[in-house]
């Protein structure tokens, strides 16, 4: 049975924004409850401390002041619940020292904010400071031990081919790449590169708020996170609930991008002291906070290492990188480059060695930020790309398409043994440089040049892995299994239609703007033909979705998407025996269409959807033995994670006077498969291509040797503005994928994996003349107007 | 003071901030708090008709001031051609900034009625998004320009348009 018309691939406006527009959507600091308190924490100034006494007396005496708590009140809790536990855990409360500025070490809890601050500075901590260790190599030496429990800084290394040595045989590239380093011809570039630490900044600071009701034993909780049925169970298994007593919303979510992929400290205080008081109990950071307790991304240092004919032939890649992990290991922290690794080699066909030493700092956590190892891992190829084709006088472009898997190779297993699902790297390519008229350009930059203008042309391609599979990755930990939900990384899509003809869709998403009522509408409307505007998505409840695993990795669509397509073919599946009966038909000739089903071939005979509720919840008007109702559940565990790609290309002049990188173009090429909404797609490019350009002009997180966070603001940290961006002009290749029925991949996180070394090689590409050959981001002016200034020496 | 064409009034400690006062007492939550600093622009509201970060207003500096917030902007139920635009044009994503970028964006039209791009750009510097790119907010400004001089808006850049 199929479908007579189809709301995939078109564009309907959102159902998200009437809200969001007119200033009624429910973020999570809109919603009060009650007679709720408000949290504030006292932070550690220091990086490295031991904590000899807490003097919480006047704090406790004040008017308004309900609670202050320390480690001691909230030790039996146990350390904070991480998904991948390989490093030290984070303790609730510093427990005798603290080991990186801005760790929690006491919590307030009193009327208002206003006064729960004020009581926070009457806090009196007796710390004695200790040297703190902030640098990733000196870190990996161990000079100075973050912590005295573990045995060394290096918590692990992740290595390319060995990665998951009991399962995936993969051979050891380096004996190759050794052979063809010693080669008479063999061309050799190295470059130390850093890919620098970035703080997520979601304009929608986080925010929670839990009520526990004695009465009838159960948490109620609302809470700004991509992962809301993960807080449940870590709140649940916290506190010794069964799953099913904690319900926790996240309603609008005021962006993501990874850091609300997290369990936080805060979440399950606030429950503790719920418990406690009998009130509701809400913490909302402050923007300054949110810097030092929020999780921060990348933080690489790396030596990558490319040996190539000098015809373009690669025969080589290494890279060998310090990741580092902050002080304390969160939810996926270690995991983070192990994403990287999948991706080590992006769209080509090489050996390539891949070693990442996960390293722990005083400094905050480290996690996923949109992208999460795998922007760090295609910036190192693809610059060195780049450096090889300058190195050899050959156009970038073309070394590229020499060294691509061909699309004859897919599925093509790449050098960690994971198997690429489908690719056609060169059709996407060719459209880029169609597009962005790459001959022109390099015309043009010719004339510039001969102008003593500096204009650079970058381009980069992209591989990415997304929507996680197969399901025995949970084994490894892609699961929520520690957070007591044993499962992988499946997807839940419950199709309801509701007696009135309506339908409901209940999926285990965690959106944070990515659109999600909207795109869901569309997938059960075109199984269903139910109208999208009788269509009503939730998502982000645990009460209403059986199982949820959230928003990231780019892997709503093709997972939850795919469950709520196999669920909506189930209710379908039904809906057609009824209206079989009703139109005495056989139900193999039910087509659904315009808001109700008929018999193929006999347009004018229709019974609509209302009908079809109708028998099916007043099953005696039905066919004997009708199992009554009209909803299905279905769990979709794809078999392969999917891997989309593209190609960018930067077109910018630099001013030499200035420092100043200035955008003339930026286009971009995605390929996610097949698109379910444009509109959408294309959007998620343009946030996901303004955080690569953040990374590579503006953003870092920077700490002193002390351990002081320097850039906790948002002056000290700017991210894009308005007129910092261009106009971004976009296209698409569309290679669908076989791992799921709709051939969707992913494209949240395809912009910005693309662009910081687009970006990057662009502006190395128009310094060329002076003979720069890389400079480290972030692409200030002042970095920028000194590599200049050292160049002309 | 008058919100939304009507009065109100409270009494509150001395240093409550404005976007406080709207948000907690009079419930008016559409206007958000991103940075509390004066970055962001998540907490822009008109105060007296100038696009103003409430934050960095005291609510008794606002006292006797004519305010209006993003749940004021549609009149009678009928969008503002920025709300249309915005919808229209996908200028909003987690719209944590939408309504500080709405009333900046109003603010721009009103002095200016045909606003280049960078002029689009340059006038929305002090409000941060980190979800758009600001391309389609640039494309929803550009629409509510065009509506507000009663003409037809460029065609969207996407090529299959189910509505
Ligand atoms: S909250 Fe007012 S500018 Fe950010
Ligand atoms: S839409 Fe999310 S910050 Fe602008």
């Amino acid at each position: 049975m199929s479908t007579t018309t189809s709301a995939l691939g078109g564009v309907i406006r959102r159902k998200e924004d009437p809200a969001l527009i007119r200033g009624r959507g429910r973020y999570v600091d809109d919603i009060k409850r009650t007679g709720e308190l408000a949290a504030a924490f006292v932070r550690s100034p220091f990086a490295n401390a031991r904590i000899n006494s807490i003097d919480v007396s006047a704090a406790t005496a004040m008017a308004g002041v309900h609670a202050v708590y320390t480690i001691d009140d909230v030790r039996h809790l146990g350390p904070l619940i991480a998904q991948v536990p390989v490093g030290k855990l984070r303790p609730l409360l510093a427990d005798g020292a603290v080991k990186h500025v801005g760790e929690a070490v006491a919590m307030v809890v009193a009327d208002n904010r206003y006064i729960a601050q004020d009581a926070v500075d009457a806090i009196f901590v007796d710390y004695e400071p200790l040297e703190a260790v902030v640098d990733l190599k000196d870190a990996a030496s161990d000079r100075v031990k973050v912590h005295d429990d573990l045995d060394s800084n290096v918590l692990l290394a992740w290595v390319g081919h060995e990665w998951w040595a009991d399962v995936i045989a993969v051979e050891d590239p380096r004996p190759k790449i050794e052979e063809a380093k010693q080669r008479d011809d063999a061309v050799i570039v190295e470059l130390e590169m850093v890919n620098q630490r970035l703080i997520p900044v979601a304009i929608e600071p986080r925010s929670v708020v839990a009520s526990w009701n004695e009465g009838y034993e159960r948490f109620e909780v609302y809470s700004s996170s991509q992962i809301p049925h993960a807080l449940g169970g870590a709140i649940a298994k916290t506190f010794g609930l069964a799953s099913n007593a904690v319900h926790v919303r996240a309603p609008e979510v005021g962006g993501g991008f990874g850091c609300k992929l997290n369990v936080y400290p805060d979440e399950i205080l606030v429950c503790f002291a719920s418990m406690r008081l009998h009130r509701p109990v809400r913490f909302t950071e402050t923007r300054r906070e949110s810097a030092v307790s929020t999780i921060q991304g990348r933080g690489w240092v790396a030596t990558a290492t490319l040996t190539g004919t000098p015809d373009g032939r690669i025969l080589g890649y290494e890279l060998r990188a310090l990741t580092d992990m902050g002080a304390y290991s969160q939810n996926f922290t270690v995991a983070i480059p192990l994403l990287g690794l999948w991706v080590s080699a992006g769209q080509y066909d090489i050996p390539a060695y891949f070693e990442a030493k996960c390293v722990v700092t005083n400094t905050q956590t480290t996690d996923a930020y949109r992208g999460a190892g795998r922007p760090e891992a295609l910036y190192y190829i693809e610059r060195m790309i780049d450096a090889y084709a300058r190195e050899i006088g050959m156009d970038p472009a073309e070394v590229r398409r020499k060294n691509y898997w061909k699309n004859d190779q897919f599925p093509a297993v790449n050098n960690t043994g994971l198997a690429i699902d489908s690719g056609d790297y060169e059709t996407n390519l060719d459209k880029l440089l169609e597009m962005a008229d790459y001959e022109g350009l390099k015309r043009m930059q010719a004339e510039a040049r001969a102008e003593g203008r500096y204009i650079g042309i970058g381009l980069s391609t992209y591989l990415e892995i997304c929507g996680f599979g197969p399901s025995v990755l949970s084994e490894i930990g892609f699961g929520w299994n520690n957070y007591g939900l044993p499962s992988s990384f499946s997807g839940s899509g419950l199709v309801r239609v509701n007696p009135d003809g309506s339908a409901t869709v209940i999926i285990g998403t965690g959106p944070s703007g990515q659109g999600h009522e909207t795109t869901w509408a569309q997938i059960a409307s075109s199984v269903l033909g139910i109208t999208t505007d009788k269509i009503r998505v939730s998502h982000g409840d645990t009460a209403e979705s059986p199982m949820g695993v959230g928003t990231f990795g780019s892997r709503s669509a093709a997972v939850d998407g795919t469950a709520t397509y196999e669920a909506a073919v189930k209710v379908r599946d039904k809906a057609a025996e009824i209206a079989a009966h009703l139109m005495e038909a056989a139900p193999e000739d039910i087509r659904f269409a315009d808001g109700g089903a008929h018999v193929v071939g006999t347009p004018g005979r229709v019974v609509t959807w209302e009908e079809i509720a109708d028998v099916a919840y007043r099953p005696h008007r039905g066919p004997d033995g009708l199992d009554a109702g009209l909803e299905a559940h279905a769990v979709f565990s794809p078999g392969n994670a999917t891997w989309p790609f593209g190609s960018h290309i930067a077109v910018v002049e630099v001013d030499p006077e200035t420092g100043n990188v200035e955008f003339l173009r930026y286009i971009g090429i995605d390929d996610c498969g097949n698109v379910i909404n444009p509109m959408i797609v294309d959007g998620q490019v343009h946030g996901g291509i303004a955080q690569g350009v953040g990374q590579a002009l503006f953003e870092e997180a920077i700490y002193d040797d002390a351990g002081n966070l320097l850039s906790g603001s948002l002056i000290d940290y700017p991210i894009p503005t308005a007129g910092d961006l261009p106009s971004f002009e976009l296209g698409r290749t569309v290679t669908p994928t076989d791992v799921n029925p709709m051939g969707v991949k992913g494209i949240g996180e395809a912009g910005t994996i693309g662009s910081a070394q687009t970006i990057v090689n662009a502006v190395v590409d128009a310094l060329a003349p002076l003979g720069v050959k890389h400079i480290d981001m972030p692409l200030r002016p002042r970095k920028v107007w000194q590599a200049i200034q050292d160049a002309r020496g | 003071m008058t919100v939304n064409g009507k009065a109100v009034s409270g009494s509150v400690e001395p240093r409550t901030l404005l976007v406080h006062f709207l948000r907690e007492d009079l419930l008016l939550t559409g206007t958000h708090v991103g940075c509390e600093s004066g970055y962001c622009g998540a907490c822009t509201i008109h105060l007296d008709g100038v696009p103003t970060k409430s934050c960095m207003v005291l609510a008794a500096q606002a006292d006797g001031c004519d305010v209006t917030t993003i749940e004021g902007l549609a009149k009678n139920g009928d969008l503002h051609p920025v709300q249309e635009g915005f919808w229209e044009r996908h200028g909003l994503q987690c719209g944590f900034c939408t309504p500080g970028m709405i009333m900046s964006a109003a603010g721009i039209l009103a002095e200016n009625g045909s606003p280049t791009e960078a002029e689009i750009r340059h006038g929305l510097e002090g409000n941060l998004c980190r979800c758009t790119g600001y391309h389609n907010i640039v494309r929803a400004v550009e629409y509510a320009a065009a509506k507000m001089r009663g003409e037809e808006p460029a065609p969207p850049e996407w090529e299959t348009d189910l509505v």
